[in-house]
């Protein structure tokens, strides 16, 4: 074993002695991250709704929203939250200052919840306006409400329709949780960066936090594929059997 | 507002700079996009396994993780390599060449997804009837393989650029004088942060709204004859 490490360029030692830091940036990541998904997406839920509804006050107001924050980047997000809010007195003497706004991790959840919260809104309106119209005419039909339409036939089939989309938004919310490293916090690249910064070194702490966000994304690709397999079986298409190829007996 | 425009400068430098970055990337992302989706859609066994390792491990690897690694790990690997053979002397990565390389890199496998799509979605008997009527290979790619694969690669490609573009805003981290790093530091000069953050806000903004309508112009002029549902 000493002998096989020995040729591997890596100071494996020390990074086997830092290596309850890397987990604790694991935790920070995966805090972080899930934390922001399941609020965002709790958000995007009725924000989602009413901007397929098309109402004619809400919808711009939504739309303005999504656009905002899609097309600006996170890191900039992140920093007018984090930096920018306490230039105003205003809020640095208001009762949210001091256990919300002047923390790091507190801004970085809330610019990752508004942000993965526009991005899964947009996601679930084209998965609501991609219901078929023949399933929302025989609700109708059969006298369901708006209400238990939305939430009997519209809204289930959606969210199975935005699985694999999701599955997009989830790696793509844990890539830009990297930010929080920026506002110093001790996520996982954040571990990375003190481990080359303290001991002077150029590639130990960034290639572990690169296998253990490697690792984290297939754990990610695998659930999801588990999700698909689940509750998208109705979309895949049944194998043909040889018999059913035959042609029809012919009747004499 | 009058600060912006003291420091406008500096918001202007770094916004060019930003734009410069963006379609330096570009270009080293749709080179190796295309070179991706080649390799992917040969029949040659080892360039569809390159390239489907290149596209997994960039896929789970966040980009600043990489940005970072081939900043600082790229130039001691560089300088190593150069004082073992004796080839060169020091040299030092720039920001700006690792920045551009490595996002290009990123990006070129989000391309190569999208030009496989692109490719794979022309009917096979469009080109064999161009062969028939003896059209040569030039003119079928001119007349029938180009306009349908930019059609059916626009959609990917704007929102893979509307992606990159905001994506070399991380390249700030690594001290590049970007429009980022440029408002941040004149926010931090005059303790107005907030100012110049969303001054930055606005620009990003603006960029990805003008990349926004030219891509759609684009869009409509390449699906004229298009019947949509």
């Amino acid at each position: 074993m000493e002998n096989i490490l020995s040729y591997i360029p890596l100071d494996i030692a020390l990074i086997a002695e830092n290596f309850d830091r890397f987990m604790y940036g694991v935790w920070i990541t995966l805090n972080l991250t899930f934390l922001a998904l399941l609020l965002g997406g709790l958000l995007a839920i009725p924000i989602a709704i009413a901007r397929a509804s098309g109402h004619r006050i809400l919808n711009p107001i939504v739309q303005t929203y999504t656009y905002v924050f899609r097309g600006t980047p996170l890191l900039v997000q992140t920093y007018l939250i984090y930096y920018g809010v306490g230039q105003f007195e205003v809020i640095r003497q208001s009762f949210l200052w001091d256990p919300i706004l002047s923390s790091a991790w507190w801004c970085a959840l809330i610019a990752f919840t508004l942000n993965t919260a526009a991005y899964t809104t947009e996601l679930l309106r084209g998965a609501i306006a991609d219901t078929p119209k023949g399933e929302v005419e025989a609700a109708i039909a059969t006298g369901h409400s708006y209400r238990s339409r939305m939430r009997r036939i519209i809204l289930p089939s959606a969210f199975r329709r935005a699985i694999p989309a999701y599955s997009n938004e989830v790696i793509f919310m844990l890539h830009g949780s990297v930010v929080a490293s920026t506002i110093t916090l001790q996520d996982i690249l954040g571990v990375g960066r003190w481990l080359n910064g303290r001991y002077y070194l150029a590639y130990e702490g960034f290639i572990t936090a690169a296998l253990l966000y490697f690792l984290i994304v297939l754990c990610i690709t695998w659930t999801f594929r588990w999700f698909e397999r689940r509750y998208l079986r109705h979309l895949v298409r049944r194998e043909v059997t040889s018999e059913t190829n035959l042609p029809a007996p012919t009747t004499t | 507002m009058d600060l912006i425009l003291e420091y406008q400068s500096q918001l202007i430098s770094g916004t060019l700079m930003t734009i410069k970055l963006a379609l330096s990337s570009l270009v080293v992302a749709l080179f190796f996009g295309l070179l991706g989706a080649w390799a992917k859609l040969s029949s040659n066994r080892l360039a569809q396994r390159v390239a489907n390792l290149y596209t997994t491990i960039v896929r789970g690897i966040p980009d600043l993780v990489l940005i970072l690694l081939v900043f600082y790990g790229g130039q001691v690997t560089l300088n190593n390599t150069g004082a073992a053979t004796g080839l060169w002397g020091y040299v030092e990565v720039s920001q700006f060449i690792a920045g551009a390389g490595t996002i290009g890199v990123i990006f070129g496998a989000y391309f190569t997804e999208t030009f496989r799509g692109a490719i794979m979605a022309i009917p096979r008997g469009q080109i064999e009837a161009g062969i028939s009527c003896g059209m040569p290979q030039s003119l079928i790619f001119r007349h029938i393989i180009w306009p349908q694969m930019v059609r059916f690669a626009l959609p990917g490609f704007t929102n893979n650029w509307l992606v990159q573009l905001k994506t070399t805003a991380l390249v700030s981290v690594i001290g590049l004088q970007d429009l980022v790093y440029n408002a941040f530091t004149a926010g931090r000069s005059t303790d107005k942060l907030f100012t110049f953050m969303a001054a930055a806000f606005v620009i990003y903004l603006v960029l990805t709204g003008i990349s926004d309508l030219l891509l759609r112009a684009l869009d409509r002029r390449y699906s004229r004859g298009v019947v949509r549902a």
